[in-house]
């Protein structure tokens, strides 16, 4: 990104110099809220580090972290190309959820059987959250329901179905509580070899995500017309397509990641059904997108570093007595100081071609 | 149920809905000048933090009711600044600040958690607080709770009754016509959405001094904003329907304590969660009213189109749509 002008200056890219101070700014913000809580800023950031990348163990835990995010993700481009918040797709994790525990509680029994049931638990997954996308989706095309608030309102749906399941009908024997159902037997896990600590059929499935996603995007006829009716839906209706069909369809893509991202939650990380079994990873799989400007290419590694700040704030209550959120706090101001870069950007280019600039002035 | 019983529930009603209500009329005036402020299930929860902490160390109830205001209108400004001037979508901008002051409550409010703060005391109305039966239930409250009461009629009052809400309504229903009669509806936006996040902003104070006072992780208010959000939408964007909305809320809640006597394998999360599909179903209702055949439909069957008729209200024409004039 860097190269020379004709006299042979260094010269940095403006993007380059567009990302730099945006992560300048918000870890300058960052290191101010330190000094606030009364916390050394480069010891909080070494901790950060220390708890996400200095151990294979604790580098397999941002893995964990990093693979249902970068699913949902990956579904979540589905819906930004064709200009839809899917902001559902914390619902569709939960779901997910659901559908996983559904068809393992009917495995549970045949020790035997257990890699069929898994197979079986990820289709299940991958069509539960499909459906409760598709419910958002009709409500949009069919009943004129903003896809956000649709999607809002089917999370806490959702978080009301995860909680009333466990409280109710597959509660622990004994005694419901909020650790969630009863612990699957270990031949209902999806297995990570002892070295590797990590599912490998986890990793293939979010690099055929990766993969899949970004070929579909770019080379088939769906991915196109999905980028025909995000950028133009009037244009697109009159060259034959279908506005409706096509967002129910990326609706249907998002979901049916977010239900994989679900599914691993289960079978490879808590192996039960508990109430935070999303982890708030849509929300922040949003978050991410947004971040890497809906590009597949930035996707993956905005994704690991996101999932290096969750996994590295665990630390921070027992090394320096800070909230974990910390982590959250970066994030989030990464995300907002990008969309000032890109606004003020914008800005800059409508005064170059001489347009009126919104002015808090008076007419 | 016995008459205290029944005075108790209403009383405890009116207090438990107090900070929904500043919430809701809050985002209600912000909506109806055409912006979204998505923000508030975290704004409220800064704000409840800061009006604390605040409270806490001047030892001012008033300080920390004025530091909660002033941190709701802040993240206000930022979404109307970011949308208007910055052109960025205003729902993502909403979005991301709601996860953000989420993580700065609960980052910056960490050193002041399960401390004992100042609180809000019930201060009965003289004379009136000794009717039977009223007086409990509506003259034995805290100021913020009679405020949320008394702001429901001035909110009506002011946009449906004076010439500066007229100008409000306008620029939500149609901006452009608006800038034609020489309002600059940029400004008026970015008036609003702080206005309405002044009251957000009470919202999360009234929440930390009064209704669940002090503060923590969890706090108790959250998932509030949503909440809040949800019921401006089943109150079809009127003030005193989204009210009602917000006490019918805070009877559920209450209710839930009853319900859970009922139906112990129920957890009170479950009845938290009553008010989105409502909000689904009155979104989905306004949208079937807009179609002709519906009408005709609902027209024949007398409870259908009472039906349709409470749950008609109209989003602002422009709502989530900024200006831009070409």
């Amino acid at each position: 990104m860097v190269s020379k002008d004709s006299a042979g200056h260094l010269i940095i890219l403006p993007q380059l110099r567009e990302v730099l101070l945006t992560v300048g700014v918000v870890f300058g913000f960052a290191s101010l809220l330190l000094i606030i809580a009364g916390a050394p800023p480069l010891e909080a950031y070494y901790h950060l580090f220390l708890g996400s990348l200095s151990s294979w163990v604790k580098f397999t835990h941002v893995v964990k972290v990093w693979i249902p995010l970068t699913l949902c993700a990956c579904g979540l481009l589905f819906t930004f190309r064709i200009g839809l918040w899917n902001i559902g797709v914390e619902g569709q994790v939960m779901i997910g959820s659901v559908f996983t525990t559904w068809v393992l509680r009917a495995g549970g029994d045949s020790p035997d059987m257990g890699p069929v049931f898994i197979v079986l638990s990820l289709a299940a997954a991958a069509l539960g959250g499909a459906l409760w996308a598709a419910v958002a989706g009709f409500l949009k095309t069919k009943g004129g329901v903003n896809e956000i608030f649709a999607g809002l309102g089917l999370n806490f749906v959702a978080q009301g179905i995860v909680l009333w399941l466990i409280f109710g009908p597959w509660k622990q024997p004994g005694v419901a509580s909020m650790s969630g159902t009863e612990t699957f037997p270990a031949t209902l896990w999806l297995n990570a070899p002892a070295l590797l600590r990590i599912p490998p059929v986890a990793l293939a499935l979010v690099v055929a995500a990766l993969v899949a996603t970004g070929l579909m995007l770019r080379y088939t006829r769906i991915g196109l017309d999905l980028k025909a009716v995000g950028r133009n839906p009037g244009a697109a209706f009159l060259y034959g397509l279908k506005p409706s069909r096509l967002m129910v369809l990326a609706m249907l893509f998002a979901g049916g990641f977010a239900g994989l991202a679900g599914n691993l939650q289960v079978t490879a990380v808590y192996h039960r059904l508990i109430p935070a079994i999303s982890s708030n990873y849509g929300y922040l799989a949003l978050l991410v997108v947004m971040l890497a400007n809906y590009n597949i290419w930035l996707v993956a590694p905005v994704a690991f570093f996101f999932a290096c700040l969750n996994v590295g704030s665990i630390q921070l209550p027992m090394m320096l007595q800070l909230d974990s959120s910390l982590g959250g706090v970066i994030q989030g101001a990464l995300v907002l100081a990008t969309l000032g870069m890109h606004g003020w950007r914008r800005i800059k280019q409508t005064q170059a071609e001489g347009h009126a600039v919104p002015s808090p002035g008076k007419l | 149920m016995t008459e205290l019983d029944v005075s108790i529930i209403i009383a405890g009603v009116i207090a438990g809905a107090a900070p929904i209500v500043l919430a809701v009329i809050g985002e209600t005036i912000t909506e109806k000048a055409g912006l979204i402020n998505l923000s508030l299930d975290g704004s409220i929860l800064l704000a409840a933090m800061a009006s604390f902490v605040v409270a806490l160390k001047a030892d001012s109830l008033l300080a920390g009711f004025v530091a909660g205001a002033l941190v709701g209108a802040a993240v206000a400004a930022a979404v109307a600044v970011f949308s208007i001037f910055l052109r960025q979508n205003q729902v993502a901008v909403g979005f991301v600040l709601t996860l953000l002051t989420r993580d700065l409550a609960y980052f910056l409010g960490n050193p002041y958690s399960r401390l004992q703060g100042p609180q809000t005391a019930p201060v009965p109305i003289p004379g009136l607080d000794q009717i039977p039966f009223l007086g409990p239930v509506l003259f034995n409250h805290p100021l913020p709770v009679y405020f949320s009461v008394v702001l429901i009629g001035v909110c009506w009052w002011y946009l449906y009754r004076t010439s500066p809400g007229l100008k409000l309504r306008a620029v939500g229903e149609n901006p452009k016509a608006a800038y034609a009669r020489g309002i600059n509806p940029w400004n008026v936006q970015v008036f609003y959405a702080v206005c309405g996040g002044l009251l957000v902003g009470l919202s999360g104070a009234t929440f930390a001094l009064c209704t669940k006072p002090g503060w923590g992780r969890p706090q108790g208010a959250e998932g509030t904003g949503w909440i809040a959000l949800a019921l401006v939408i089943f109150g079809g964007w009127h003030p005193l329907k989204a009210a009602i909305g917000a006490y019918l809320f805070s009877f559920l809640q209450l209710m839930g304590i009853y319900f859970q006597g009922w139906l112990p394998a129920v957890p009170s999360q479950v009845f938290q969660v009553a008010p989105f599909p409502l909000m689904i179903f009155t979104l989905l209702i306004m949208s079937l009213a807009q179609n002709e055949s519906v009408r005709r439909w609902a027209a024949q069957h007398g409870r259908a189109a009472a039906l349709l008729r409470f749950l008609s209200g109209m989003a602002p024409a422009s709502l989530g749509r900024p200006f831009r004039p070409d």
